[in-house]
């Protein structure tokens, strides 16, 4: 394997340096400063009352001491979600179109080293996904590709984007992090919402995981949201891959990142995400560090609390009974008719392997169905994409 | 007596505006029956869908009151009215431009502007609004047919928490006054009512209640009693007792002595 180590703090050529941004400068060196032991059940009580709480709440929350307060937590997490949702619980699906991929993480069931199938779609194999999503009465979905630039170009993206745009009310991305004029584009091709993942916020593990690649460039990566925004698209949501790393710091780090985001770029409609590492092709020995339902409830909640007003996804990686009961909790979105292998909603076998194994195979018709069953309202659609 | 609502020469009997951005889109035609409303406000955004129509859960008779939900300017403000246009729901628009996800507080100076570009589109434009003074009669001057004043931050049920701002808008602005977001209880709407409020509008504190019907009707009672307390002119509440020497008892009002 070549594993040539370059320097994943050095921009390479042609990747867009915002200069005039210290957002991610901030974010680390909040996140260093973060001791999650360090705090008290005072703090933790504190936070709980906070009527608009702080980033020190925020780090509070993720803290080993709250962990006895999950419920006090769960309860306050409750009341903010209805009071800004409501009964809503927005749905979506997300739709793999390629797995090729050009980098070496670790961890990852794409990683370019794994011998898995690969395939890509061409305009006909998206429209006929698309198409069959669609038929289900699904009106938002979530385009993704491995991170190949060359297999999947912006164009190629683009044209996905446009394609979706016909057949879906919502459209949004999560690809390889890109530059502003290329977000600007995807945004004219109808799509408004990205998505990117920092897997780890932690510099030097984020190092070790990310062997090559271009992915392997940790500020790029940090960067795309403010990117994206600048580039004209509604919304950005922020993860943490939890179980690289000490989970509270990464958390406690994407939390601060939204919430720096947000005070910069106001307008910006902010969520998150709450991935948890899941076993995957080729490496079965990789499970979740530390990260129970437990732990992952508390993240949750912690965001919900910090940033009432963000939306949250819960993973389609977490169990049926475990997202059913985080809806109207904390989550606000949740994906249904999901399979993540490659042609997989139209033919019975997939063209390409899927990037990890899902938990929950339910149709929109079943989540739907469970979701009501709690008193609450799936919503399809609540937004309308303005044309320039 | 005839108490009516009069908004761009159009009567309405009923003083509460119905949000509909919380509902169970099943459970409106429930809400509106039971809050006697007249004018419901829905979101184009939610309109907007390839399947179902939200417009047939809307009882006939009721007056749609679209919003520009979404919008973060005015000319995407104009976009969206179109829009709903378009899709059927008439000729009046509540105008919401809002440029801050945390607290979503309209934007007043996109919204006048909004309100004189949809004016000139021929829209009968009701501007949501931060309760100011001088955007207010900006907006008026732009062709507004009502002003919708802010209690407090949507959602957040803090109730009127402007209420002295608001009180400035009603004493000041001769258009329809129609109090807007932050309303969690009866009592607030009352209170609002009490005052002087032409109308009050009300979502979250419905859509969420634990029976959407008797808190429906408990909006329109408090809101009828608020409009009949103003009606009658509050009666005095002194703060202190009426001084017994008074201070203007030197006069002479008998002439020269």
């Amino acid at each position: 394997m070549a594993n040539e180590k370059t320097d994943h703090m050095t921009y390479l050529p042609g990747m867009e340096i915002l200069e005039d941004s210290d957002i991610g400068d901030k974010v680390v060196s909040l996140m260093n400063a973060y001791d999650p032991a360090k705090y008290t059940e005072a703090d933790v009580l504190r936070a709980l009352e906070a009527q608009f709480p702080s980033t020190e709440d925020l780090a509070a929350l993720l803290s080993f001491a709250a962990e006895p307060h999950l419920e006090a937590m769960a309860r306050r997490a409750t009341e903010e979600t209805r009071k800004h949702f409501g009964n809503s619980v927005y749905l979506f699906t997300p739709l793999y179109i390629a797995n090729y991929c050009e980098n070496r993480c670790v961890y990852c069931g794409f990683n370019c080293d794994n011998r898995i199938r690969r395939a890509k779609l061409d305009a006909d194999g998206i429209r006929r996904e698309m198409k069959a999503i669609a038929s289900t009465g699904m009106e938002e979905v979530l385009i993704l590709t491995g991170e190949s630039r060359k297999m999947s170009s912006v164009e190629y993206i683009g044209q996905a984007c446009r394609i979706a745009h016909e057949y879906f009310k919502n459209v949004g991305i999560e690809v390889y992090p890109m530059n502003t004029d290329e977000y600007a584009y995807l945004h004219q091709c109808g799509a408004d919402y990205v998505t990117v993942f920092q897997e780890t916020y932690n510099s030097d593990r984020y190092e070790q995981l990310h062997l090559g690649g271009h992915k392997r460039i940790y500020p790029y990566r940090l960067n795309a949201q403010e990117r994206a925004i600048r580039g004209g698209m509604r919304g950005v949501a922020f993860a943490a891959l939890l179980g690289l790393d000490d989970f509270r710091k990464d958390a406690f780090a994407a939390g601060v990142h939204a919430y720096l985001i947000q005070r910069k770029y106001p307008h910006a409609e902010i969520s998150f995400s709450c991935p948890r590492l899941r076993p995957i092709v080729n490496n079965d020995k990789i499970k979740p560090v530390g990260v129970g339902e437990r732990q992952l409830l508390q993240v949750m909640c912690a965001f919900r609390i910090f940033m009432p007003f963000a939306g949250l996804t819960i993973s389609t990686r977490e169990r049926a009974g475990f997202r059913d009961n985080v809806v109207g909790m904390c989550a606000t979105k949740i994906s249904a008719g999901v399979s993540t292998g490659i042609g997989s909603h139209t033919d019975e076998e997939s063209l390409g392997d899927d990037q990890f194994e899902i938990s929950d195979e339910r149709s929109l018709e079943e989540v739907c169905a469970a979701i009501s069953a709690r008193g609450l309202q799936p919503v399809l659609n609540d937004y309308v994409y303005i044309p320039e | 007596m005839q108490d009516k609502l009069v908004i761009a020469g159009h009567e309405f009997d009923s003083r509460f505006i119905l949000g509909s951005g919380k509902f169970d889109l099943t459970l409106i035609k429930a809400a509106v029956e039971h809050a006697g409303a007249q004018i419901i406000t829905l979101a184009l955004r939610r309109v907007n869908s390839f399947h179902g129509n939200i417009l047939e859960h809307i009882p006939e008779g009721v007056t749609l009151l679209p919003n520009t939900s979404g919008a973060r300017n005015a000319e995407e403000a104009v976009k969206i009215a179109l829009l709903a246009r378009e899709a059927g729901c008439g000729e009046f628009i509540k105008i919401e431009v809002i440029r801050d996800s945390k607290y979503l507080l309209p934007d007043n100076y996109e919204t006048a502007k909004a309100c004189e570009m949809l004016a000139n589109k021929g829209f009968i434009p009701m501007p949501y609004m931060y309760p100011e003074l001088y955007a207010a009669r900006d907006m008026v001057n732009a062709g507004a047919a009502a002003i919708m004043p802010l209690a407090s931050p949507i959602g957040s049920n803090r109730g009127l928490a402007t209420k002295e701002f608001i009180r400035i808008l009603i004493e000041e602005i001769d258009l329809p006054i129609i109090v807007d977001a932050g309303i969690g209880r009866p009592s607030q709407a009352c209170e609002a009512m009490e005052m002087g409020a032409d109308a009050v509008m009300a979502n979250t504190a419905i859509a969420t209640a634990g029976s959407i019907v008797q808190m429906a009707q408990a909006f329109k009672n408090a809101i009828n009693a608020g409009r009949t307390a103003y009606l009658a002119g509050l009666g005095r509440v002194l703060d202190k007792a009426d001084a017994s020497s008074p201070l203007t008892g030197f006069i002479n009002d008998g002439g020269t002595k």
